[in-house]
């Protein structure tokens, strides 16, 4: 657990990069500091291993004050990840991922064990151990990054926006698979982005802050969704916001149709003679949906570069916002459900999935009315 | 040529005190800028003082300074160590910036990162920054090298021995091979000083061909 109690960071110009700032970071969650540029939320998360020192207030990790330890054997015990991954580049991977073991003095032989034990849990290739950053992409960079705050297995990660300058299907790889390694190790992380969406992602809980190191409100991101606190909170969540909130509720057993499908490869009279509506459903040998084509505009046997792929698939039972979307970007407007592997089980259209979500009850309205939105900061004033 | 032959050994001899002369300062002088352009790099104030302030002294002609290190030093005036004491201070003035700029250049996000880790000033200094400001320095390191080997031969003035004597020598006696010669062994000895820092640079610094390889 990390606790900021009344921390602030005054600059002698007068600046207040973060002013008065309390909160909790509970062990094994993600805590997600989101803000505007300038909002202080680098600020805060550098005072948590005295990069930058505090002018006021304390910081605590379980029941130790952060000031009273040695600076190094603090940091030594954070794993830290930054923007570009700031890895050595003079250093070979397996020595990068290596330093903070061997800062702690590990036998060079057990530390370059676990170095390559880590490369492969953020699954890199053993065959990279011996090239230079410079040697690979920004994303597998960020990767050894990841892996190099992991080496010493530190209780607590400190990750200031580690995927932010990568491209955005690298970024989301990443994301998953830290939720995926997050989920196995369960360390007590404070990451900072500017990303609204990603902190929805990624956050146990989000903490929004305003211009000078402000807390303007702490929740979980389906709570920050449907009940930001005042106009800030709300511009800052953005307009999508019940969409988005989607994604935190299970799409129920939906009565599925039965979706006739074909095989690559199949004669237009085949297709035609599948079809519903003017389009079929094209699948691989496992029944995994590869797109969808109208058999009337086809003259000859199926090809891979004839499908439509714009629509989206959803998985049974995984988030209403996925089947929603499944549904809307088919142009079928048959949103396509598959199971774990990917294997087609049938269609949902958007009506009933719209009908599902007009059916349920709001879970977080109730949870605001009765515990007067226990998860919010001290009130603000309103305006 | 026949004089070259004749003289053979004589001439490697003073190739030899002449790249002591030459290569001990830069050696020394690289060993005291090290400190002082850390300080230069640390400490932004400072910066423009000690640079502006060791820069002045490549300023002092070396003939003025040969002469004038025997009164501040407890040294003979036929002593070489006076001569290596002033190409160490010329090698100084050269290096500081050198040095300065090479520690500069580190990102600041690996500097950043080195000090999240747990590194302590001293250690991240020698194994993150220095290593790092390697290729800059170096770069730095050819050109003192080659200004040393040319200042050096003014020392014949002094009486310290080196391919300078060549030069004097051909001009008292009004003949002309010695002081080619010596022109040749100046520019070979050169040549030899930038291939060694050369080596020495690509053997410490293998990420840099690795980075480039892969661009």
């Amino acid at each position: 657990m990390i606790r900021f109690d009344a921390v602030s960071k005054h600059y002698p110009d007068g600046t207040r990069a973060v002013d008065d700032l309390s909160f909790e970071a509970p062990t094994g969650q993600i805590t997600v500091l989101v803000g505007p540029s300038g909002c202080g939320k680098t600020t805060s998360l550098r005072m948590i291993n005295r990069m930058i020192k505090p002018t006021g207030g304390r910081i605590w990790i379980d029941d130790q004050d952060t000031a009273q330890m040695d600076e190094a054997q603090l940091r030594r015990g954070i794993g830290y990840v930054i923007q570009h991954a700031g890895l050595f580049p003079h250093r070979t991977i397996v020595a990068n991922i290596a330093t903070v073991p061997m800062l702690l003095g590990w036998d060079k032989h057990k530390a370059e064990a676990r170095a390559l034990e880590l490369l492969e849990r953020v699954g890199l290739p053993p065959s990279f151990a011996k090239r230079y950053p410079a040697q690979l992409s920004g994303g597998q960079q960020q990767r050894v990054g990841v892996a190099r705050a992991l080496a010493a297995d530190p209780p607590v990660m400190l990750m200031d926006e580690p995927f932010s300058a990568v491209d955005p299907v690298v970024r989301e790889q990443l994301q998953d698979e830290f939720l995926r390694l997050q989920g196995d190790l369960g360390k007590t992380i404070v990451f900072v982005t500017h990303d609204i969406e990603e902190a929805i992602k990624l956050g146990d809980q989000v903490a929004v802050l305003r211009g000078g190191g402000n807390l303007a409100q702490l929740s979980d991101p389906a709570h920050l969704l449907a009940h930001p606190v005042d106009d800030f909170v709300a511009d800052f969540v953005g307009r999508d916001r019940g969409y988005r909130a989607l994604s935190f509720q299970e799409s129920p057993q939906f009565p599925l149709a039965p979706e006739p499908s074909v095989p690559l490869g199949a004669a237009p009279a085949q297709a035609a003679a599948a079809a519903r509506d003017g389009w079929v459903l094209v699948t691989d040998e496992a029944r995994r949906p590869l797109g969808w084509i109208e058999p009337a505009r086809i003259m000859a046997p199926i090809r891979p570069e004839m499908l439509q792929r714009g629509g989206t698939v959803a998985t049974a039972g995984g988030p209403l916002r996925n089947a929603l979307d499944a549904a809307l970007s088919s142009p079928s407007r048959r949103g396509v459900i598959v199971d774990d592997q990917g294997a087609l089980l049938g269609t949902v259209r958007a009506y009933e999935v719209l009908a599902e979500i007009e059916g349920r009850a709001r879970p977080e309205l109730d949870q605001a009315d009765v515990e007067g939105s226990g998860l919010q900061p001290a009130a603000e004033p309103p305006g | 040529m026949t004089w070259f032959r004749e003289h053979f050994a004589d001439v490697l001899s003073l190739a030899g005190q002449h790249a002591y002369l030459a290569g001990v300062p830069l050696v020394l002088g690289l060993l005291i800028a090290l400190p002082l352009g850390w300080v230069a790099c640390r400490y932004r104030a400072l910066y423009p003082f000690l640079i502006i302030g060791t820069g002045l002294l490549y300023t002092i002609p070396s003939l003025a300074l040969f002469i004038m290190l025997p009164l501040l030093l407890p040294t003979k005036i036929l002593d070489p160590r006076n001569v290596v004491v002033a190409m160490t201070i010329y090698s100084v003035a050269l290096l500081v910036r050198t040095v300065a700029d090479g520690l500069g250049s580190v990102p600041d996000a690996v500097n950043q990162s080195a000090t999240a880790m747990g590194y302590k000033r001293v250690r991240r200094f020698t194994s993150v920054e220095l290593p790092l400001a390697v290729p800059v320095i170096s770069a730095g390191l050819r050109v003192a090298a080659v200004s040393n080997v040319s200042i050096v031969s003014v020392a014949t003035l002094i009486g310290v021995s080196q391919l300078g004597s060549l030069f004097t020598d051909g001009f008292s006696r009004a003949f002309l091979d010695p002081i080619i010669v010596g022109v040749v062994a100046c520019v070979l000895l050169a040549l030899l000083f930038d291939l060694a820092i050369l080596g020495v640079t690509r053997l410490a610094t293998p990420w840099q061909r690795a980075g480039k390889a892969s661009a």
